[in-house]
């Protein structure tokens, strides 16, 4: 497909990405002007606390971006997930240049020109709001536009909590391995960064006091007044817009995904059948690492598809065990306890990691199994994911359980694994086992033999009181039982990673033929 | 310092002693933002001790090198600083007891270079401490026009240009009529023509004599052009290292013996010699 067809079809999702992004940059903005502005004030008055709070502004911006948002998921108000906790990380990080540019532009008066001002008789209001302000202007708007460019930036961060914005494109861009999405959401970004480079800029020259030999001091007012009544306004509007609806009589139920095709996927369906009976939904897709959980045991989030293995493991920290029944049993039982959280019954299909390998390769030397593997694996290099990489049931504890000793192993993202084995950069990947990709790209899934992974069987994860809350939930719940297979879930996958189809079309047909 | 002149005293100093600490000391010239004293570094002395009588309608030059204090005396009087001990008294009241804002709009404060806001037009520069005390806009106006005037500006010309768009000598002007705007019994100026080109200063030195004549304003000038003091000085007070050593007209500084004045009377002769040998 051609980036010009992409955004043919995509246009008002990218729109609405772009007004996700502009709105969340211009809150942040807003909100760091009104805290760093004062904040700077205060900064030349009172000398000895110039160092500290300017280091502590200085070290904020110095963390990266993930981090921050990773800090603020379990803080209670602040944190989160979504827009709340996107505002407070990209406030942290606007306040640094707009305090230090406050400091400065205010130091940097002419020292005569201020004593002029005492001498004439000017309070310190005075002296503040008609010489000191005025004259650092330039400086604190120079400020603010550093502070924004910056933020249209770590905005694209932002997908990760859930809060949208153009992030959300380059996020799914890397994991489709989909250079369409990938350049829709990095260009916007960076016309949105030029964009507001440039009007802040038009902004500082007005406000420098050389350009004021050629407007009016009432010309400047009106444009001022006019530009923030502008600002104002286009923000309460996408503000309000972005609300949404919040609540209706048959109830409303928030649904969170990881952040890959299937548990989005998975998701949808159960938002569109919910919608389909009255019941509002809010989606929060395409949540980073353990976030889904975090929200909803904080109850951010009512529902979430999960596996079993992965809650097992990575939640209950147990060591992983084969028999998949108890497994389900044991998650079931320690969410209730633990969490207030039901779990559903299986889906019908696992999602374990599928140890892969070329096509071609595994017919050459007859390859079935790991064990049949292993002998090659020195002269091979391997390709994981992150979350191969740390979690219990991953890599350490695989290439112990059948003996591999790679020539190399690269630690890169999931979704670039599937290109990189196929391109042949790897001989060997762990993919997910009901990825669409592993047909189409003439992949071969080695059995596990030894059986080490656990049992990953798709369930969703629903809070107890929300079951309660909405009575629709259950019966949802019990329709999809055992009602998709292994097969289905690759080729659903394969409908929107391979085909590129929009994905509630996918589920919109599936729920169809399903009769559900 | 002659107490039978106190009746006429519009500001008196009574043994006004004024220190900073060594480390506000080398961050540069002492300002309203320092504390005196304290830390347990002994503080350096900038005045020591000063007695002095400013009377209704004279001009009295403070005349001395860099760092003799001059400047500090000046800031003494409308409390820009406060004495370490002793008393500035301005209009029978010390200053310390003056609301310091009250104050400082009775006082006429001229720097060199005018010390204009370079955001304000002229005539808001001339109006401002007119409308800070709340004067109506017209009579503000009023004000500006008939200032400017009075200082050789033409009022259409100047009152909406900005600060930069003058030359040193106009700023200056426009300096001299902002600090007479509210109408200000007493005047502080700090090295006002010091800025300026020879001929520039002359004519302006000339003009602000007639002016203070006229409009019978007391002022405190300080300089360290001796030829400025003798121009003029009623009175011209000369300070070194924080003392005012002698207080005398200017005829009679001419004539005294200080090893200080002979100094600078000096300078003047090496002048004119060479100004005669030219003829």
């Amino acid at each position: 497909m051609s980036f010009w067809h992409f955004l043919q079809l995509n246009w008002a999702e990218l729109l609405l990405l772009v007004r996700q992004h502009i709105v969340l940059v211009f809150i942040a903005i807003l909100l760091a002007v009104m805290i760093g502005v004062p904040t700077g004030i205060a900064l030349t008055r009172y000398r000895t606390l110039r160092g500290p709070v300017l280091a502590v502004a200085n070290v904020m911006q110095t963390i990266p971006s993930l981090a921050l948002f990773g800090f603020l998921i379990p803080l209670p108000f602040i944190g989160g997930i979504g827009s709340r906790t996107a505002l407070v990380a990209l406030v942290l990080y606007s306040l640094l240049p707009i305090i230090r540019n406050t400091v400065t532009g205010i130091l940097g008066v002419e020292p005569s020109v201020r004593e002029a001002a005492v001498a004439m008789g000017m309070t310190d209001g005075q002296v503040l709001r008609q010489v000191e302000l005025p004259l650092a202007m330039g400086v604190i708007v120079t400020g603010i536009r550093v502070a924004t460019v910056i933020a249209v930036g770590v905005t694209t961060i932002a997908a990760a909590v859930g809060a949208g914005g153009l992030g959300v494109y380059i996020f799914r861009g890397l994991r489709q391995y989909d250079n369409n999405l990938l350049l829709a959401g990095a260009l916007s970004a960076a016309l949105l960064a030029l964009a507001a480079d440039f009007l802040l800029g038009f902004l500082e020259r007005q406000f420098s006091f050389e350009s004021k030999r050629k407007h009016s001091n009432a010309l400047k007012v009106t444009l001022v007044l006019v530009a923030a009544v502008v600002l104002v306004a286009v923000g309460l509007t996408l503000w309000r817009s972005n609300a949404g609806p919040t609540s209706t009589a048959q109830g409303h139920v928030v649904i969170g995904s990881k952040d890959f095709t299937e548990s989005a996927l998975l998701a949808e369906i159960v938002a569109q059948m919910l919608e389909a009976r009255g019941v509002s939904v809010e989606r929060r897709f395409e949540l980073g690492g353990n976030l889904p959980h975090e929200a909803l045991v904080s109850g951010t989030l009512d529902l979430y598809p999960e596996y079993t293995g992965t809650s097992f493991t990575a939640i209950l920290h147990h060591t992983p065990i084969g028999d998949p029944r108890a497994v389900y049993e044991q998650v079931k039982q320690e969410y209730a306890d633990k969490f207030k959280v039901e779990v559903s019954p299986s889906l019908g299909f696992e999602n374990t990691f599928a140890i892969l390998v070329r096509g071609d390769e595994a017919r050459r030397l007859n390859l079935k199994t790991v064990t049949e593997a292993a002998p090659y694996t020195p002269k091979w290099r391997a390709g994981f994911g992150q979350d191969f990489m740390s979690r219990d049931d991953g890599y350490p504890g695989f290439s112990k359980t059948y003996g591999l000793k790679f020539a190399e192993v690269r630690e890169m993202d999931l979704s670039l694994t599937y290109i990189a084995l196929a391109s042949r950069q790897v001989d060997l990947i762990a993919a997910n086992s009901t990825e669409g990709r592993i047909t189409t790209l003439d992949l071969v899934q080695l059995a596990d033999d030894r059986h080490y992974f656990p049992p990953y069987e798709a369930v969703y994860l629903v809070r107890q009181d929300s079951l309660t809350r909405v009575p629709a939930l259950k019966e949802v719940m019990s329709k999809l039982a055992n009602s998709i297979s292994t097969d289905e879930m690759r080729r659903l996958n394969y409908e929107i990673d391979g085909n590129k189809r929009d994905p509630k079309e996918v589920v919109k047909d599936w729920i169809e033929s399903k009769k559900f | 310092m002659d107490h039978k002149e106190a009746q006429n005293a519009l500001v008196q100093f009574q043994n006004v002693s004024f220190s900073i600490t060594v480390g506000a000391a080398l961050r540069g010239r002492p300002s309203r933002w320092e504390t005196t004293g304290g830390h347990g570094v002994p503080p350096l002395q900038i005045i020591s001790d000063l007695n002095l009588t400013v009377e209704q309608g004279e001009t009295l030059v403070l005349l001395g090198e860099s760092g003799c204090g001059k400047t500090t005396t000046l800031k003494l009087v409308n409390r820009l600083l406060t004495p370490t001990s002793g008393e500035v008294i301005v209009e029978e009241t010390p200053t310390t007891a003056w609301d310091p804002i009250a104050l400082r709009r009775r006082i006429g404060y001229v720097i060199q270079e005018g010390g204009l806001f370079p955001h304000f037009t002229i005539a808001r520069n001339v109006g401002l401490v007119p409308s800070l005390s709340g004067w109506d806009q017209t009579r503000t106006q009023e004000r500006v026009r008939e200032l400017l005037s009075l200082v050789g500006l033409d009022p259409d010309r100047f009152s909406e240009r900005y600060p930069r768009e003058l030359s040193g000598g106009q700023r200056q002007r426009v300096g001299v009529a902002r600090a007479l705007a509210a109408d200000p019994p007493l005047l502080l100026l700090d090295e006002p023509f010091g800025a300026l080109d020879p001929l520039t200063r002359a004519s302006l030195q000339r003009e602000f004599a007639e002016l203070t004549k006229r409009l019978g304003k007391t002022a405190i000038l300080v300089t360290h052009d001796v030829r400025e003091a003798l121009i003029l000085a009623r009175r011209i007070g000369l300070m070194h290292k924080g003392e005012l050593v002698l207080l005398e007209t200017p005829e009679r500084f001419l004539a005294s013996n200080h090893p200080q004045v002979r100094a600078y009377v000096e300078t003047l002769e090496l002048t004119d010699r060479k100004a005669g040998g030219k003829q």
